[in-house]
């Protein structure tokens, strides 16, 4: 990662919870967010890999970076998390809420399980951790919420209709509490990624992968940390004024 | 501080017009807005974090002790 110095201090003072930290767009976030000096608690089902990540940007960045386990998916664990994470800090600055998961089927081949946990943990999952973090955030008298939707939750795709449908929630939800929350001077927006360079992208098989790639103006897949940048940005006083908003990371990709 | 005390001060009204009866809504004063303000002066001054299901359901001073109870605030 190219780490510009003008980021360094961007965040400073601000406590930031991660969710789905462990790898991937959430462990991206979690250095970029690193390295303008945030405090950070970062969330995970996998306990070794959360905490591995949190030593790792605790002694490369010299910043407060605790592992905080729990299933977002699990209201009961996301009370206990944020239970946790009330014992120590009483108040929150920016939540992300980017745990999600993706398990395509045709619409014939989709199951009642795969429905419901797909929508817990993308859709549900949003709401349980926001529904926390706002309570905190009014304690502080300001914050930042930034979902993490998809370009499949904007345009939709074939093969893809629960995890569309999930992540097209994620904008319902995103609009609707910006509105609601702009009053206590919270912002709320999504980040809706195309095609990025994680383990997801490469679980879909080479000739998918090759379809993806042909598909994007820009004629290359992102990288997890050209998301991050821009949930720095949202996560920032750069974005005071913005709110509300789906910020497309996809280099011009078309489905 | 005691519970009367501290939702006078919360919702901006006289300590003598809090009692147990108080219900949400009652009162111009403890609308939703003041209501998740009395939470979080709750959760400062007794040191608990309430859950979703409590905020739902104190829906009056009474209410508010009996839930509190539940965290081993007696007040």
């Amino acid at each position: 990662m190219n780490t510009a110095s003008s980021v360094s201090g961007m965040l400073s003072g601000q406590k930031v919870l991660i969710t789905g930290a462990a790898r991937g767009i959430g462990a991206a976030i979690a250095e970029r967010f690193a390295s303008a000096g945030a405090t950070l608690w970062l969330n995970g089902r996998d306990g070794p890999s959360v905490s591995a990540l949190a030593e790792l940007l605790n002694q490369r960045y010299g910043v407060s970076c605790s592992p905080l386990i729990f299933d977002v998916a699990d209201e009961q664990q996301v009370k206990a998390g944020f239970r946790q994470l009330f014992s120590q800090s009483k108040t929150l600055d920016v939540l992300v809420n980017n745990a999600g998961v993706l398990d395509d089927a045709l619409l014939g081949m989709v199951t009642q399980r795969q429905i419901q946990q797909t929508f817990a943990a993308n859709t549900f999952s949003t709401l349980y951790c926001s529904q926390y973090a706002v309570r905190m955030m009014q304690r502080a008298g300001h914050g930042s919420i930034i979902n993490l939707s998809s370009i499949i939750g904007r345009v939709g795709n074939s093969g893809q209709a629960v995890y569309g449908g999930s992540k097209a929630a994620v904008i319902g939800i995103t609009q609707s509490l910006a509105k609601e929350l702009a009053s206590s001077n919270i912002r709320v927006n999504a980040i809706a990624p195309g095609f990025i360079d994680t383990a997801m992208a490469h679980s879909i098989g080479e000739e998918r992968f090759q379809q993806r790639l042909d598909s994007i103006a820009m004629g290359r897949i992102g990288s997890a940390d050209e998301v991050a940048k821009v949930a720095l940005f949202l996560a920032s006083d750069l974005s005071s004024y913005v709110t509300g908003q789906i910020i497309g990371v996809d280099g011009g990709m078309l489905i | 501080m005691t519970l009367e005390q501290l939702f006078a001060e919360s919702l901006g009204v006289a300590v003598d017009l809090v009692h147990d009866d108080l219900t949400y809504q009652s009162i111009p004063q403890w609308d939703s807005t003041a209501h998740m303000l009395l939470i979080a002066r709750m959760e400062d001054e007794f040191g608990v974090m309430l859950d979703t299901d409590d905020i739902i359901d104190m829906s009056s001073v009474a209410k508010a002790r009996q839930i509190l109870a539940k965290y081993d605030v007696q007040c």
